[in-house]
């Protein structure tokens, strides 16, 4: 509908995404470097929904902005669909931990920004926006400014507003991390439905390991930063469509949980003992 | 005007509520006190008000008119009404009252408009480029620096006693004002939201439009009410240090004749005119922030 052909389709079979051992390092306000990531390999293919779990501080969401093109690698390589990230990366959608809609604009006007800012004809994108807010389930609310709305009702507003450019590519920085658990099952299980409308390749960010497996093709495990990198990969073969708030029960899911876990605790840990300062690890 | 928004927000509170099982709307409501104690409560606070005056007025006028001010020096609240009238309905020294008004408030409005204008582009554009604020900065602070108004006398030299020396005067005062509160604004928008609107496809421009504006506006609508105080500050001083017409010009005959009630007159005129302004950019304010939540807490001036 509003879908920007960027580049010609790469050749079939070339990954979504790849980073060849990126690394990133930041300047800190003293003027020393900080690395966030360090020789981080990661493979994502088309429509493959992946999960980046790890300890807080590991570099997880700097490995979405290094593909979203927000910043650039300072080390290694990062591919999308087989060409070198430059600038903005097209064709991606973004969804931050916190609101980013603007608060200015109505959900009709949110959700219709992106094909505006690419220019497409306004009745044409307000028409596909309505389109969006009907599918995330916000019909009724188009007029609403964003403080009207509850967090839940932001986050459908974010997640329409990506997908209406129908991006090969959503990034999802903890986007659900701000909400109740109830609420969150129901976003969780409406992004599987709406993910499979246009099968886009996910990377989910999230430090819950349960939200990672119930979601995921393959949670990706990074060591404690700084300069976390990738420590193990899991395949989550649980057949789909799945019900988020019921998989957690089904031995599989529980088996594979034990497995992931036991690679990501000691990471905890070490986190743990390197932000308290303290040497008690558990 | 208060009660009137915090009205509408409940009205949305309660639709939001009602068709959005699971999802709440959020606006805090607090409990509406009873009507007839909103009533009674506003006559007390008026009726309060009223006391200063009368205690403020009645007092100047009872000093004067007593002997323990002398009316001609001080002035007097019932000289200040004589003289409005007289300026109303006879006109004034320099030419009808209305006409003297429009001067400054031409004068006024031209020199705000441009003044805010150049302010609100030159802060943005300062604000997201890096060189600009760079080269530009150490200048604009050392023009901030100097006492500005003495510049009044420089334009009257090089202009003349007409309009143009009161704009250019006005265009200096106002100016500084908003292009600070302008660019800072500028710095402190929201850099996810910047990101994400990079992401969906924006340029840089309709960054600088759609996202950096309305977000910096909070910032440049608050400058706004002082800009004004000096725009009219700007051209009352223009005139009163080199003109024909005006308000100013009103004020410095007034006070060559010793006529202490003519300058209180024209300071209520100019009242007048400020709170008007202030209604206006008000109104503004509430139109073009109305996407904001009502959140503010404490007493509403």
């Amino acid at each position: 509908m509003t879908a920007q052909p960027s580049s010609p389709s790469p050749p079939a079979g070339t990954p979504a995404i790849q980073l060849m051992s990126a690394t990133k390092r930041f300047r800190t306000p003293n003027g020393s470097a900080y690395t966030a990531i360090r020789d981080m390999d990661l493979i994502v293919e088309a429509g493959e929904f992946c999960a980046i779990v790890g300890p807080t501080g590991c570099g997880k969401s700097t490995t979405l902005t290094l593909v979203s093109g927000l910043e650039k690698a300072s080390d290694g390589r990062v591919l999308v669909h087989g060409e070198p990230v430059s600038g903005i990366t097209p064709g991606v959608g973004f969804m931050f931990q916190n609101d980013a809609i603007l608060p200015w604009k109505s959900v009709l006007d949110n959700v219709a920004a992106g094909p505006r800012f690419r220019g497409v004809a306004k009745a044409t994108a307000l028409t596909s926006a309505r389109d969006w807010i009907r599918r995330v389930g916000l019909a009724g609310f188009e007029d609403r400014y964003p403080h009207q709305l509850s967090g839940g009702m932001r986050k459908r507003v974010a997640l329409a507003q990506n997908l209406i450019n129908e991006p090969r590519i959503l990034l999802m920085d903890e986007p659900f991390s701000a909400l109740d658990v109830q609420t969150r099952a129901k976003m969780s299980n409406e992004l599987l439905s709406l993910w499979d409308l246009t099968k886009p390749a996910v990377v989910f960010v999230t430090h819950d390991l349960e939200e990672a497996i119930a979601l995921a093709d393959k949670v990706v495990v990074m060591t404690a930063g700084p300069g976390g990198t990738v420590k193990a990969t899991f395949r989550v073969d649980l057949p789909r469509p799945r019900v988020v708030q019921e998989i957690r029960f089904e031995p599989a899911f529980v088996d594979l949980y034990h497995q992931i876990w036991e690679t990501l605790r000691a990471e905890v840990d070490k986190a743990y003992v390197q932000t308290t300062g303290s040497a008690v690890a558990s | 005007m208060n009660a009137v928004t915090h009205g509408a927000d409940q009205a949305t509170a309660g639709s939001t509520a009602a068709t959005g099982a699971e999802l709440v709307g959020t606006p805090v409501v607090t409990p509406e006190p009873s009507r007839t104690r909103d009533v009674r409560h506003g006559l007390v606070v008026h009726g309060l008000q009223l006391a200063v005056l009368v205690v403020l007025l009645g007092g100047w006028q009872l000093l004067t008119s007593t002997g323990h001010l002398d009316p001609v020096l001080f002035g007097e609240p019932s000289g200040i009404v004589g003289r409005l009238q007289t300026w109303i309905t006879q006109g004034t020294s320099i030419g009808s009252l209305g006409q003297q008004i429009t001067v400054t408030l031409e004068e006024a409005l031209i020199g705000f408009l441009i003044g805010t204008t150049l302010g609100i582009v030159s802060g943005i554009a300062l604000g997201r480029i890096k060189l600009l604020a760079e080269v530009f900065g150490p200048f604009i602070k050392v023009l901030n620096s100097i006492p500005r108004i003495v510049l009044g006398s420089v334009f009257v030299i090089m202009f003349g006693l007409g309009l143009e020396s009161k704009v250019l005067l006005v265009i200096v005062l106002v100016f500084f004002g908003v292009f600070f509160n302008a660019f800072q604004g500028t710095r402190e928008v929201d850099r996810n939201l910047i990101a994400s609107a990079a992401i969906l496809g924006a340029s840089k421009w309709q960054i600088t439009r759609q996202v950096v504006l309305p977000s910096a506006f909070t910032w440049i609508i608050a400058s706004l009410h002082v800009a004004f105080g000096f725009a009219l500050i700007g051209a009352i001083v223009g005139e009163f240090i080199g003109s024909q017409q005006g308000l100013g010009n009103l004020i410095r005959a007034a006070q060559g004749t010793f006529d202490a009630n003519g300058v209180w007159a024209a300071m209520v005129i100019m009242a007048v005119v400020a709170l008007l302004a202030e209604y206006l950019i008000t109104r503004l304010e509430k139109r073009l922030l109305r996407w904001r939540p009502t959140q503010l807490s404490g007493p509403d001036l």
